[in-house]
């Protein structure tokens, strides 16, 4: 039976849990389930962020996550509390709090922990990555 | 039918950001008049210790936001008595009022909620 998932991300990029994460959620939809939201939160934040770099022979897990998001239009919330004190910002915050760096990338919408909320009640199945 | 949510609070206050977001995801649920409810466990039973100075590290006192917890619906407070008793404490010290659990309880207490989140 197919189920509605909701999928939140707790760590930085480099992190291995980031890439389980991605791993489990492409797993998800190929196994022919429904991801209603991934939320990204605490230092999860920083996936988000547009700027990140790596390595030539590095696996770049936050644009895998950007692509993916992409590929099937899914719906990325990053929290905006947690990304404004991480410094992960979008035009408008960059205006509101006066930024020169404007850094979210696109795929990725700021919003509140309510969004969290909201998709766990549309959800059948919540599953966490990077938590203590 | 409402999901509910059991958050598993496992981080002392003084150590960095993960107590005071947990507490916001709480904060939001309650916003929203969604159940949740708390279970500290580990280092996350210190945040319910009383008398903690967080000025002299210079961090914000979270012991208040706790209490506000009711104001926002947020009634069902738990707390793991091996990981008080682990750390020498005495439930009847705590300045927050929380139902101790034994492990099995906490058994109990993770199979009634549809969410189990930790941080």
């Amino acid at each position: 039976m197919a189920m509605k998932f909701v999928i939140s991300v707790l760590s930085a990029s480099h992190a291995p849990s980031t890439r389980r994460a991605l791993r489990f959620a492409q797993a998800t939809l190929a196994a022919g389930h429904e991801i209603v939201r991934v939320f990204f939160y605490q230092d999860g934040v920083l996936i988000a962020s547009n700027n990140i770099v790596v390595a030539q022979d590095q696996q770049d897990i936050a644009k895998q996550w950007q692509t993916f998001i992409a590929e099937h239009k899914l719906d990325a919330v990053v929290c905006i509390a947690a990304a404004l004190r991480r410094g992960v910002l979008d035009q408008a915050e960059a205006q509101r709090y006066q930024r020169d760096a404007v850094n979210l990338a696109g795929v990725y919408q700021l919003s509140g922990l309510g969004q969290l909320h909201d998709g766990l009640q549309q959800a059948d199945r919540f599953i966490s990555f990077g938590g203590e | 039918m409402i999901k509910s949510v059991l958050l598993i609070s496992r981080q002392a206050p003084w150590a960095g950001l993960g107590a005071a977001e947990a507490l916001d995801i709480a904060l939001a649920a309650g916003a929203f008049d969604l159940p949740l409810s708390i279970l500290f466990m580990d280092d996350g039973v210190l945040q319910l210790l009383d008398k903690q100075q967080p000025q002299t590290l210079e961090q914000k006192d979270l012991s208040a936001n706790l209490q506000a917890l009711p104001l926002f619906g947020i009634e069902q407070l738990y707390v793991a008595q091996h990981c008080l008793a682990q750390r020498g404490l005495d439930h009847r010290t705590l300045a927050v009022a929380a139902e101790v659990l034994d492990d099995s309880q906490i058994q109990q207490l993770i199979r009634q909620y549809d969410y189990v989140m930790t941080l």
